[in-house]
């Protein structure tokens, strides 16, 4: 069976073409979505990739949370459809009301771009099941970080409720690069199939151009969730 | 609110709410107008334009310029369009340049950016830019816009712009300007060039006094291109149309254009007020990351005969060059442009350099498919011209003739000058003025020595600058910030590779700017070397103070000699380049910065050469390629510890460099090198820290013998540090032999064992020189 991943272009999308190499490199077949067509052409799984949709002029993701395919994907997720927000995707999919909470200035005020540890909190879930085999839930992996408006922050009672239910994906490890709230790097639905993170696993798929390839894993569970569905 | 149009001079403006410009229009300055008017004052002392040259101009035409006209020959005949003052010299790089060195060349000086081929069918271009005087006025926009129009210098070579580079000049980093630019500048590479989507793959910030009230702010770009696909600036084809693309024209950054509106203006409180207007463009890095994207759509179904970025005098610029490129002609309606204020003038518009624009020559055939694209971009796109074979440049505005002009008398056939130079008086003193006499350090002194230099402006680690850049983007960056180049890899079905590294010591320039500017080029070229690529052209950007100074005229000189003799020697083309004149204060010019840009390509980028030691499980020594003399006037440590500039810089050895190269590229290829760096400011003493601290490992030397302090801090060119796994040392060996390359063993790697131990001299650890070195700017600028 042929696995087809989606990746959304929005004008502003920055890492479209990172997020279409690492569902190649998984065996998947990449499919480009674009932002004014609200087709999906049945793809399997969607990924909001990084950047600066429609230059972020609003509010982070917000432009891009009301676009065409958006609205596609917003059904299709609530759905069943497995949806991953990199970075501006992530903002996206807080914008967009399938993830709680935003993401808000850095603390420190700057754009920060560094290679950031992070701890797994959550294995079960179709973009990180790949993390229990092979690091044991114990070894922080290193993902490279690049945004200059990755403060997550969410009223003290969604924190809790993401606590409670198991839904928070990564944290920080180590120095808190952005004073995001309880060190909270990445959160999902509670299903495991919505999924949203500041830092970029796609940029961290080859030890030549990433600073290894602890990345690769979110996408390999995806395969293992897809394909082992379909058999 | 009624309409306040009104008219002086024969200009007109209308009010802000003035949608209905028949009513309020008067009569504009046309050709008919100015035939008729031949005695009418023209304000062309207050453009910037002599005597000498407003007679030419109006004997070009035959009659005095309509005032987009003189608006149009003002801003080209400008120092930083016409290249008036350093032309003369720069025809030098053309007379050194040989046959053999234009073998791999598809284009050069002239276009936009040089080009050169690759190999596999694949070419690059590359280019540096100076944004210097914009980014001391507002540093933000001054930076960011100088990304934005590099990166559209190369798209309209016809190349994908693949990464981004910076080279930096602050005032004292302790300054409190500094404080006020240097945040200021970063932010704007970083807010601007980071929605671009090209990778930041290195640059360089040094800070000297100076700089203090003159900060240099220059950009570099690398495209890539298949070898068959370069446009160039030229509109050829009789027929085909000129298509203006992108964001809409504005008011913004008129500069000497101004000059006529207020001359014009200034009793018109509306029109007064309306041109308020900033002289520094502002960008929109949305709009510019789109039109880069739709540009490259537009190329991919090439739909596109010819091309131009709108930069420096926008249309003004692109208009001329393109037409007396191609078949010599062109007509052009500026009813079509579509505009950002209102009842803007014909010299308005053409000189406008509002940001993210482009101007294609399109076949009819192809309009509306080009139109087709940009609009799928949202990019607003009209046909505001066709090319003619009249020889005339003909531009039309509310219905009337304003321009008919030759377009080469506009683009090209500016102005030469012959400026004085003469080496200063000064010159003798300071070099004169040896580091001989200062006192050195004793053994003991220099395990201090070394954190206090490490942790110096120049030589501290920029992280808190490069951090603030996006290095990952599109997933094609091998080696980038604190690597001695940044390498990225072609295209994702390739392993071919770009290295580019660039430099300046001005220091080393002011004591001897021939000497100094092939130092520089040295320097880059070793740097390019020491990443396993093989350095292949060159480009520069030459910021220097007033030509009208011809201290400085001389400096200018020498500096371009010193770089086309060096480029002769080692073989390898100047591509392009770039000069920013008057960069001083007052009377006082900055020390004379000519950035020298080298490009360097590998076959394979996994065969990449980087700065860290000690990651893998062999062991390793360490060995230093080259030889060390006695060489520190100019050096760092002559300036930290004693605050000195003088005597004559380190000798240049150009054939050693290649041998260097040669070596470097062959050790890449057969994997006999695990990490390397480059000598440079600071000395061994310098690179030994960096290597430990990016390693996060330690290393136990002895330094050669018989004077310690001048093997860790001369500042000896042709020289690199480089690690070899024990495994391989025979081969190594052997290969320094094949190539008579000088090299001394110092020590080993000490992985277990985080200290750089100095037999005899110093034991520090890891953590302190990491303390040290990375301490300085985090702690200046927070």
């Amino acid at each position: 069976m042929t696995v087809r991943i989606g990746v959304i272009t929005f004008p502003g999308s920055l890492d479209d073409v990172d997020a279409l190499r690492a569902a190649k490199i998984v065996g998947a077949e990449p499919v480009s979505l674009w932002h004014a067509d609200a087709d999906l052409h049945g793809v399997d799984a969607v990924i909001i990739p990084g950047g600066f949709s429609y230059g972020d002029y609003l509010r982070a993701g917000a432009i891009a949370a009301q676009a065409p395919v958006m609205r596609s994907v917003v059904d299709a997720a609530r759905g069943g459809l497995p949806v991953l927000g990199i970075c501006n995707g992530f903002q996206v999919l807080c914008e967009a009301g399938l993830l709680p909470g935003a993401l808000v200035r850095n603390a420190g005020l700057r754009f920060r771009c560094i290679d950031q540890q992070l701890t797994v909190e959550r294995t079960s879930s179709v973009w990180t099941s790949r993390y229990r085999s092979e690091y044991d839930d114990v070894r922080p992996i290193l993902i490279p970080l690049k945004h200059a408006e990755g403060r997550y922050v969410a009223t003290e009672h969604d924190l809790d409720a993401l606590e409670a239910e198991d839904r928070v994906l990564f944290r920080y490890h180590g120095d808190n690069p952005n004073g995001s709230l309880r060190d909270i790097a990445g959160i999902c639905s509670a299903d495991g199939r919505i999924a949203g993170l500041m830092p970029h696993p796609e940029h961290a798929i080859d030890a030549l151009t990433g600073p290894g390839t602890d990345g690769l894993g979110m996408f390999s569970s995806l395969m293992d969730s897809l394909v082992g569905a379909a058999s | 609110m009624t309409s306040t149009g009104m008219t002086s001079g024969g200009m007109t403006t209308t009010s802000t709410t003035g949608n209905d410009l028949t009513g309020s229009e008067i009569a504009q300055d046309t050709v008919i107008l100015a035939a008729a008017s031949p005695e009418k004052p023209q304000p062309y002392a207050e453009l910037g334009l002599k005597d000498d040259e407003y007679a030419r101009i109006r004997s070009i035409l035959g009659r005095r310029p309509t005032e987009a006209e003189l608006a149009m020959y003002s801003v080209m005949w400008s120092e930083h369009c016409s290249y008036k003052s350093s032309k003369v010299h720069l025809a030098y790089f053309g007379e050194t340049t040989t046959d053999a060195m234009r073998e791999k060349m598809l284009a050069g000086i002239g276009e936009n950016a040089g080009v050169v081929e690759i190999g596999d069918g694949w070419a690059a271009t590359f280019k540096i830019e100076s944004h210097n005087h914009p980014s001391y006025v507002e540093p933000y926009q001054g930076a960011a816009t100088g990304v934005g129009g590099i990166v559209r210098d190369i798209l309209a070579m016809g190349a994908r712009p693949v990464a981004v580079t910076d080279q930096l000049r602050f005032g004292p980093a302790d300054a409190g300007d500094t404080a006020r630019v240097l945040p200021g500048v970063v932010a704007g590479i970083s807010g601007h060039g980071n929605a671009l989507g090209r990778a930041n793959i290195g640059g360089e910030t040094h800070f000297a006094a100076s700089y203090a009230g003159t900060p240099l702010v220059n950009a570099g770009c690398i495209g890539v291109l298949r070898a068959s696909d370069m446009y160039t600036a030229h509109a050829s084809g009789v027929g085909n149309k000129v298509v203006l693309y992108g964001s809409r024209t504005g008011l913004d950054g008129i500069g000497g254009a101004s000059v006529l509106a207020s001359a014009t203006f200034s009793d018109a409180a509306d029109g007064g007020a309306r041109r308020k207007l900033p002289s520094v463009q502002v960008g929109d890095p949305f709009a510019e990351k789109v039109l880069i994207e739709c540009t490259l759509e537009l190329f991919a179904a090439d739909l596109v005969a010819g091309i131009s970025d709108l930069g420096a005098a926008g249309l003004a610029c692109a208009t001329s060059e393109l037409a007396s490129a191609g078949d010599g002609g062109m007509i052009v309606d500026l009813d079509t442009v579509p505009l950002r204020a209102e009842g803007m003038s014909a010299a308005e518009i053409l000189t406008s350099e509002s940001q993210e624009r482009m101007c294609a020559i399109v076949e009819p055939a192809k309009v509306d498919a080009f139109l087709a694209v940009c609009a799928k971009w949202d990019v607003p796109a009209v046909v505001i011209g066709e090319v003619t074979d009249t020889g005339r440049l003909v531009i039309s505005h509310r219905g009337e003739v304003v321009v008919d002009v030759p377009p080469r008398t506009v683009a090209h056939d500016g102005p030469v000058y012959r400026r004085p130079f003469h080496r200063p008086d000064s010159q003798d003193a300071l070099q004169a003025n040896t580091s001989a006499n200062l006192p050195r350090p004793a053994d003991d002194e220099l395990g201090g020595l070394i954190l206090r230099l490490a942790a110096s402006e120049n030589l501290c680690a920029k992280g808190w600058i490069t951090d603030q850049y996006d290095r990952y983007v599109r997933g094609h960056t091998v080696l980038a910030q604190r690597s001695d180049a940044g390498m990225v890899r072609v295209d994702d079905e390739t392993s071919l590779g770009l290295a580019m590294a660039s430099d300046c010591n001005a220091r080393l320039t002011a004591l001897d700017p021939y000497r100094g500017t092939q130092l520089a080029l040295a320097e880059a070229y070793r740097n390019v070397a020491t990443s396993g690529a093989t350095p292949l052209a060159v480009t520069n950007c030459l910021n220097f103070g007033s030509p009208e100074d011809p201290g400085v005229m001389w400096q200018f000189r020498e500096a371009v000699h010193g770089l086309a003799d060096g480029c002769a020697e080692l073989g390898i083309p100047v591509t392009g380049g770039n000069v920013s004149f008057y960069n001083q204060t007052g009377s006082e010019a900055i020390l004379p910065t000519p950035v020298v840009g080298v490009l360097g390509v590998i076959d394979d980028v996994a065969r990449r050469i980087g700065p860290r030691f000690g990651q893998g499980r062999t062991s390793e020594m360490l060995f230093l390629l080259g030889e060390t003399r006695d060489e520190l006037d100019g050096s760092e440590w002559a300036r930290v510890v004693h605050g000195h500039l003088g005597g004559v810089p380190p000798l240049v050895d150009l054939a050693a460099e290649q041998r260097l190269a040669g070596v470097m590229a062959q050790a890449a290829k057969a994997g006999l090198v695990t990490a390397a760096h480059d000598l440079s400011e600071g000395g061994l003493a310098q690179a030994l820290v960096e290597m430990c601290v990016l390693s996060d490992c330690g290393a136990a030397i002895t330094v050669p013998p018989p004077n310690p302090f001048v093997a860790l801090f001369s500042e000896t060119p042709a020289r690199i540090l480089v690690a070899v796994p024990t495994s391989r040392l025979g081969e190594f060996a052997q290969l320094c032999e094949e190539h008579s390359q000088p090299s001394s063993a110092l020590g080993t790697v000490t992985p277990t064992r985080p200290r750089l131990e100095i037999s005899g001299v110093a034991d520090i650890s890891v953590a302190e020189m990491r303390e040290a070195w990375t301490g300085t700017l985090p702690a200046l600028f927070g």
